[in-house]
């Protein structure tokens, strides 16, 4: 899919809250010392954290380096699994609290992990059909982890925003192309009501997050006729250390490609933050000209797969707002008590 | 030196997380491919070996569904159920309709097929304690693995022997599963891998257990009359003989003895007419390392206590005196439990017919294969042996 007029990003921005838990801290918990852990620490939401909180955060440092009014953002999407209200938009909380007016257009999005870039996918066809002069994708989650399960430990809380604008001088990446790879996919869910979400070990990989990871990259790459060899920075979807290296391993992507925006060791799959957040973490790096491939997964299952090509403004508009990388370099840890009082695993 | 049977073809899957694929998809290619190599003779019978289809994949009655799929009009169905030794008593069962159906018309197809990936891991260690005594050791919340590392601690401990030692049994598997198409993990692996991974129940690791994993693999045989006349290649089968123990370990007199084995091999090798110096090959059920080394000395291959020389010596490799497992075994080939006693023959025939490859034993003309329930709570022993070595 290729907009009919060329939309681009005028600002984005990232959020990680400050706290971690080690991977090792949640073995000891739960007597497994010793076993292979998939990342090494996760970010974990505090106390006065949720989603919404997270969201703003994001989004007030995407308004920083877009440097619009925010009256002119005629729509907000906020992708999540973590929202606080089961009814109520998330994004109405947000919108009110960036002073972005009443004339707006607001919904949130559920696809598991996908979620995020599926707003993308909405404000791209907004904007570019003139529906709306900018729009608002947000990606972020406060994800949850079962005690003892095996996402506990990487189920983890952040969040990326991204605004969207007719492609001009004042966008920092546009849009080369975009496509979507759907299919019924029971490898991870939540039921309506249910606190945690279950999911079926190992069939999350090469029938799930592999399949629909590579067919997506693939199918994107095929209608823009490009090959692996013409991006020079890649993303994926981060659910573990593992998958996303192992995605780029089958798409002939070296890994040195992903290192910007590899960051599940450091802060854990933050969900619908995952591949947002590693788009923004590699826009913190990329030089004008280049190309970066993102291809989120949302469990149930589908994956969106984006090409964007940096522009000049980049270079100006970055030292607006912190780099993703300030908040993974600012952590407190806390022990397994503290994360269980922060994330309500304890009943008073 | 009298065949019971004749094996007129063979086929099956390769071992894996075939997670597009039905319980009844794999029967289907394994016993295809078998009655192609067989040359599609008509079929009179079907036995099935399966371990746990019901609780696996909500599906039972699976020799008719089978027969059914593979439009085997009105033949003769059967089920064999008994936990991991399903695929090699389900051949047992045939080899019986076999003599004791001497003269009638057709072949008798026999499949062993586990479609283990569809429940996840903690559900499989479940159900395989359902094969135990569930009065006793399921109740108890121990798991095979955690039945293993006790008989794998006693071991090492009653002949000082260390844990380095008895996985050189894994690494013998993984050495032949890296030429074996059809199995699930076919790379090679050291000690080291085995001790560095993750810790099962100590002091059994992850590679020193036999993998989760979804398998088929089918045969066709026939009374030995006119076997000559049927195929090109009829692997003869010298002899199938089932024996049982106690199914809770703890009655047994001797923990390290695996009684049944060494009844059912007693018998087979008396039945078939031949001694341990004949056997050109020896397939063997190693849930974990250790069983297939109690399994080496219930065979009487070995003294109580030193089977693991055998490892140390190179016995048990291809080109020594008693290659083990030449195409995987459990740890390397893989375990679809009701499929592994079915795949063992398989990779017999491949061996008496000369088609192993890279894996092949030298002159290879009778080869043992055994395959247990659990901790050997029920064994079967086949004898096979190529048809020119009875001339």
């Amino acid at each position: 899919m290729k907009p009919i007029r060329p939309v681009g990003i005028v600002g984005y921005g990232g959020y990680v809250p400050a706290y971690r838990i080690k991977a090792s801290e949640i073995g000891r918990m739960w007597g497994n010392d010793g076993c292979a852990l998939p990342i090494i620490e996760k970010a974990v939401a505090g106390p006065d954290e949720d989603m919404t909180t997270i969201a703003y955060e994001a989004a007030r440092y995407a308004l920083q380096r877009a440097g619009i009014d925010p009256h002119e953002i005629g729509a907000v999407f906020i992708g999540s699994e973590s929202k606080p209200y089961a009814v109520k938009p998330s994004g109405t909380i947000v919108a009110e609290a960036l002073g972005i007016g009443s004339q707006l257009l607001a919904a949130d999005y559920e696809f598991a992990c996908k979620a995020g870039t599926e707003a993308f996918q909405t404000c791209i066809g907004l904007v570019s059909s003139g529906m709306a002069k900018y729009a608002m994708a947000i990606g972020a989650d406060t994800a949850q982890g079962k005690p003892a399960d095996e996402l506990e430990y990487t189920a983890a809380s952040g969040g990326a925003a991204f605004v969207f604008g007719l492609k001009s001088d004042e966008t920092v990446a546009y849009v080369e192309g975009s496509c979507s790879y759907t299919t019924d996919t029971a490898d991870f869910w939540r039921r309506a009501g249910q606190p945690y979400p279950a999911h079926f070990g190992r069939f999350t990989g090469k029938p799930a997050y592999f399949r629909h990871v590579i067919t997506a990259a693939r199918m994107l790459m095929e209608e823009l006729g490009l090959g692996p060899e013409d991006f020079d920075w890649a993303v994926f979807h981060q659910p573990n250390a593992k998958f996303p290296i192992k995605a780029a391993k089958m798409l002939g992507i070296p890994t040195e490609k992903l290192e910007p925006g590899l960051l599940v060791r450091y802060i854990g799959n933050t969900y619908s933050g995952s591949s947002p957040l590693g788009l923004a973490a590699t826009l913190d790096v990329a030089r004008p000209g280049d190309r970066i491939l993102m291809v989120s997964y949302g469990s149930g299952a589908g994956s969106d797969a984006f090409s964007f090509i940096v522009q000049d403004a980049i270079e100006e508009k970055r030292p607006l707002a912190p780099p993703i990388r300030a908040f993974i370099a600012r952590k407190k840890y806390v022990d397994y008590a503290s994360y269980a009082r922060f994330r309500g695993k304890l009943l008073r | 030196m009298k065949p019971i049977a004749a094996i007129l073809g063979v086929g099956c899957t390769k071992v894996g997380e075939h997670w597009e694929r039905s319980l009844l998809d794999l029967a289907i290619e394994a016993c295809e491919k078998a009655l192609e190599d067989a040359g599609n003779p008509p079929v009179r019978a079907l036995y099935v070996g399966n371990a746990a289809s019901e609780l696996m994949n909500e599906q039972g009655n699976i020799s008719a569904l089978l027969a059914d799929a593979l439009a085997l009009d009105g033949v003769k169905a059967v089920e064999v159920r008994a936990g991991d030794a399903s695929g090699s008593l389900a051949i047992h069962q045939a080899c019986l309709d076999a003599s004791f159906s001497r003269g009638q018309e057709g072949a008798i197809l026999v499949c062993g097929v586990e479609k283990m990936t569809d429940v996840m891991a903690p559900e499989v260690a479940r159900i395989q304690m359902l094969f135990e005594d569930s009065r006793s050791t399921f109740h108890s919340g121990v798991t095979i693995y955690g039945l293993c590392a006790l008989l794998t601690s006693l071991y090492m401990s009653t002949y000082g022997v260390s844990y380095e030692d008895i996985v050189l049994l894994a690494v013998n598997d993984h050495k032949n599963a890296a030429n074996n198409p059809y199995a699930q993990y076919p790379f090679p692996i050291t000690v080291e891998t085995v001790l560095s991974s993750p810790l099962v129940a100590d002091p059994i690791r992850l590679f020193d257990t036999a993998g989760i994993g979804d398998g088929a693999a089918a045969i066709v045989l026939k009374g030995p009359e006119g076997a000559r006349s049927s195929s090109d290649t009829p692997v003869a089968v010298l002899a199938s003989e089932v024996a049982t123990d106690k199914v809770n370990i703890c009655e047994r007199e001797d923990l390290l003895a695996l009684r049944s084995l060494r009844l059912a091999a007693g018998k087979a090798l008396g039945r078939a007419g031949v001694g341990l110096d004949r056997l050109s090959f020896i397939e063997l059920h190693n849930t974990t390392s250790v069983i297939g080394i109690l399994s080496l000395e219930a065979l009487g291959l070995a003294e109580p206590g030193k089977g693991v020389d055998l490892l140390k010596e190179g016995a048990v490799a291809i080109g020594g005196r008693w290659p083990v497992n030449t195409m995987g075994g459990l740890k390397g080939r893989g375990h679809p439990w009701g499929a592994t006693g079915v795949y063992q023959v398989v990779e017999a025939v491949w061996q008496l017919r000369g088609e192993a490859g890279k894996n092949q034993v030298d002159g290879a003309e009778i080869g043992l294969t055994s395959n247990m329930c659990g901790l050997g709570s029920i064994s079967c022993v086949h004898v096979l042996a190529r048809w020119e070595v009875m001339a």
